[in-house]
């Protein structure tokens, strides 16, 4: 699993981080959370190119200044009911194991500062995938964040990286 | 010193390569003209850089090995030594041990063979050639001082310049002072010139001082081994001290010939121990080996100067927008024409950077079939021609191996003996050539011999024995037959006899050639010889693509590969056994594949009468790719889709079209291994 191999990385990451800086983003009712470390840039969404033979979860490919970036949707990836792109859909691109990725969300929010202590640990959903794509939940005012291990997001075995990895 | 050395570990290796290739070439030469002062001294140049470059990085066995044999080589420069077959081998036999000791240092090689024996020949050589013995005095002489305490006199000119040399006298006497405890030193300032004269970067003072130390003398002046050609460096241990008027025992002016590599069994005990600690260093080095690319000034300033002419171009047409009317179109187009040239040029110039002439690759080939025409018991001519035609770089690495296998592919199986040959009413001396040209956007390696050719029957029988073609099937045309000695596991073995039973067979230089993206191809003559043709792309990072939609997406097909395109007629496309679909394309049946099935692209045209079929080949079977229509040839940028995604069945990589996006690049070879994976190899010609 390549997840797995994933996981101490970020481990160490998250405890490091005591105040760990989050860019938050919304997709359908939920308000997500990735390490700001991890994110390159963001730009709006552009029609990419579809690879043939490749999960329903990649879009497809982008040039993004003569590099050739993989795009995944986050909504495909979650199974979540497809929506028409607008104006607010964004691609999030991040850097994941030396590799541009970028992943598209239906809006970008802000950027928070997440102090450690308000993280709470993911439910316990078994050793399954969801588990292993959850960083941990926060709580700030009424809103719950869900933080993603973006690693295990875009490098597990449904994308199809593992062959590559 | 607390510099770390290492970094500039890797400058060295490469020189070091180089050398050791310009050292095989004239070596070589030498053979054919022992008398040439010319190329002795090339030699003993060569030599003498590799001892100095492998001194400077610690790699003291290096250094050490190299001395003797430069020691040897400066006798034959001066004429002392005579050149003859004998030392020829030995000099040979003396670079393959500097290859095997370079690839320990690179961390290539665990250990390399012993350089004991090779130096005691090489030391017995230049014995020979002073007719007295002294170094064999020294020998004994030298282990006996070793571990004692001995009283030395040392005086040091250097050279007034040798601060811009990039030496630092300070530098190399702290070394000395490492070594050595008593000291007493004398500084010569009289040469120090008035402020007004005074040059700050020169080096005015001299030294001389007395010392002792329990170091040989070659220890102690090894610090200043690179500056001993321009400074006056001498040593003179002496028995007692200096105010005691005493004679001196020995004396070693630094000078080439400089220590003589008589100390052997000293130097090579202090190298063994400080082994360990030099190879942890250089295998780390070896991690961080990057590739790097030596590139001629010439070309770089040509970039330069392109690079300034983009800028002009693009502040002009800076100029010509921000002020824009329509009656300045023309100028606008005539700037756009005047940067897309300046662009073009530049993107050549830029690949340019990266080829590399094929003779980098060609200059192993006069040792190897030295060597194996000396096992083999033949006489070879090797004749290489288009040298200079250059190749990326990448290619090159690449191809050296393959190319190696069918040299001696040619020289174990097609040369004979020169009895055979005489037999055949053929000249004694086999001939192999190695070609490389220019053709049609390709380059083209041949590898050809004058000798036997295949065997057909025994090709023939053996495709029977492994069960590619049945006893029943009639003897298949050459080009097919000939195929078969790619096929994995055909073994070399079939034909007649094999010498080196080396586990590599064609279809290993198969596939090397084909991951390059290009070719191979055989023709043979029975008893007139057998030519291995390789085509490989100029480059590898621009490919000369046809763009064709399917559906509504555009891909890009290698031009290389496509021979024709055509517009079926109805009844040309049938449909076999129910399933499998074959284009008849003038008498020829060929299978079909619709590309927008095998991409699942949401079909425009379904009918293949209303779209186009395009007719690729690839290792000689060609299959029809049923596309919605072709848009245009264009080079193409090849871009990884691997470096941030993975490998795509089908896709080889991507490219920028040029409005931005992103279009995928066919890959033809995998469209067989997909589409067709357990055709049989005669599916065309059964």
């Amino acid at each position: 699993m390549n997840s797995n191999q994933v996981d101490p990385v970020n481990i160490q990451a998250g405890s490091t981080a005591e105040n760990g800086q989050y860019l938050t983003f919304s997709l359908g009712d939920e308000e997500y959370g990735v390490d700001i470390l991890k994110v390159q840039e963001i730009k709006g969404f552009v029609p990419t190119t579809r690879i043939p033979n490749s999960p329903h979860e990649v879009r497809g490919v982008l040039n993004l200044r003569g590099t050739i970036v993989p795009i995944v949707d986050l909504r495909r990836k979650f199974n979540l009911e497809p929506v028409e792109y607008d104006q607010f859909t964004c691609i999030v691109v991040v850097v994941v194991q030396e590799r541009v990725m970028g992943m598209i969300v239906d809006s970008v929010s802000e950027v928070m500062n997440i102090p450690s202590a308000d993280i709470q640990p993911p439910p316990d959903f078994g050793n399954g995938l969801v588990g292993n794509m959850l960083r941990g939940m926060a709580r700030t005012g009424d809103k719950l964040i869900i933080l993603l291990d973006i690693d295990a997001v875009l490098l597990g075995d449904s994308v199809g990286m593992a062959m590559a990895a | 010193m607390n510099l770390d050395m290492t970094i500039f570990h890797q400058a060295f290796f490469e020189e070091a390569a180089d050398l050791l290739a310009e050292l095989e070439t004239q070596l070589l030469r030498l053979e054919e003209a022992p008398n040439d002062i010319e190329l002795l001294n090339t030699i003993f140049r060569c030599a003498h850089s590799i001892k100095g470059g492998s001194a400077t990085f610690g790699f003291t066995d290096i250094a050490h090995f190299t001395h003797g044999l430069e020691t040897l080589l400066d006798r034959l420069r001066n004429g002392q030594a005579k050149v003859s077959g004998e030392l020829t081998q030995l000099l040979l036999e003396s670079l393959d041990q500097l290859k095997s000791l370079l690839a320990v240092a690179r961390g290539e090689a665990a250990s390399a063979p012993n350089s004991e024996p090779l130096i005691a020949r090489i030391d017995a050589a230049i014995a020979d050639s002073e007719g007295q013995k002294p170094t064999i005095a020294a020998v004994a002489a030298e282990p006996e001082i070793a571990n004692e305490v001995q009283r030395y006199v040392f005086r040091f000119v250097p050279n007034r310049d040798v601060m811009r040399q990039g030496s630092d006298p300070i530098l190399m006497l702290r070394n000395l002072f490492e070594m050595v405890e008593e000291v007493q030193v004398r500084c010569n300032r009289s040469n120090i010139p008035l402020l007004n004269d005074l040059d700050p970067e020169a080096c005015y003072v001299s030294w001389e001082m007395e010392f002792n130390s329990i170091h040989p003398m070659t220890s102690l002046l090894e610090p200043f081994e690179f500056v001993s050609d321009e400074c006056e460096v001498s040593l003179t241990a002496v028995a007692g001290y200096w105010e005691d008027n005493a004679q001196p025992v020995t004396t070693i002016v630094a000078a080439p010939t400089l220590a003589d590599s008589a100390v052997q069994e000293v130097t090579a005990a202090a190298a063994s121990s400080t082994a360990p600690a030099a190879e942890t260093s250089v295998n780390a080095a070896a991690k961080m080996e990057t590739h790097t690319l030596r590139v001629s000034t010439d070309k770089i300033d040509k970039l330069i100067n392109l690079v300034g002419e983009l800028v002009i171009n693009q502040s002009m047409l800076n100029e010509v927008v921000q002020h824009f009317e329509i009656s300045n179109l023309p100028r606008l187009l005539e700037a756009v024409a005047a940067m897309e040239r300046a662009s073009r040029e530049l993107q050549e110039r830029v690949m340019a950077v990266r080829m590399l002439p094929i003779k980098h690759a060609f200059g192993r080939f006069p040792r190897l079939v030295r060597d194996l025409a000396a096992t083999c018991h033949k006489k070879i001519d090797l004749r290489t021609t288009g040298e200079e035609t250059e190749l990326d770089k990448s290619v090159i690495e690449m191809i050296a191996d393959p190319l190696t296998h069918l040299v001696r592919n040619s020289i174990d199986h097609g040369l004979e003996t020169p009895e055979e040959r005489i037999a055949c009413g053929k000249n004694e001396m086999g001939v192999v050539s190695l070609n490389a040209f220019h053709e049609g956007g390709n380059i083209v390696v041949e590898v050809s011999d004058d000798g036997r050719g295949l065997d057909k029957d025994r090709i023939y029988r053996k495709a029977i024995d492994r069960g590619l073609i049945s006893e029943s099937d009639p003897m298949p045309p050459d080009d097919v037959l000939h195929n078969f000695i790619f096929h994995p596991g055909f073994s070399t073995a079939a034909k007649v006899t094999d010498l080196s039973g080396r586990g590599v067979g064609m279809d290993i230089v198969k596939q090397a050639v084909q991951g390059l993206g290009g070719a191979i191809s055989l023709s043979s003559t029975p008893g007139h010889g057998s030519r291995f043709r390789i085509r490989l792309p100029l480059t590898m990072a621009i490919l000369e693509g046809l763009s064709l939609r399917v559906g509504d997406e555009v891909y890009i097909l290698p031009l290389t590969s496509i021979i024709e395109s055509i517009r079926p007629k109805a009844g040309d496309v049938r449909v076999v056994a129910g399933q499998t679909e074959v284009a008849m394309v003038r008498g020829e049946v060929l299978p079909l594949l619709r590309l927008y099935q095998f991409f699942g692209v949401e079909p425009v045209v379904t009918e293949p009468t209303r779209g186009l079929l395009v007719i690729v080949e690839n290792d000689g079977r060609k299959i029809a790719l049923l596309v919605d229509e072709l848009i245009g040839q264009s080079q193409v940028v090849i871009k990884s889709l691997e470096s941030n995604y993975r490998k795509v069945d089908g896709i080889a990589g991507a490219t920028i079209l040029g409005d931005g996006r992103v279009a995928l690049i066919i890959d033809v070879p995998g469209l067989y291994r997909n589409v067709m994976p357990a055709q049989p190899i005669m599916s065309t010609a059964a």
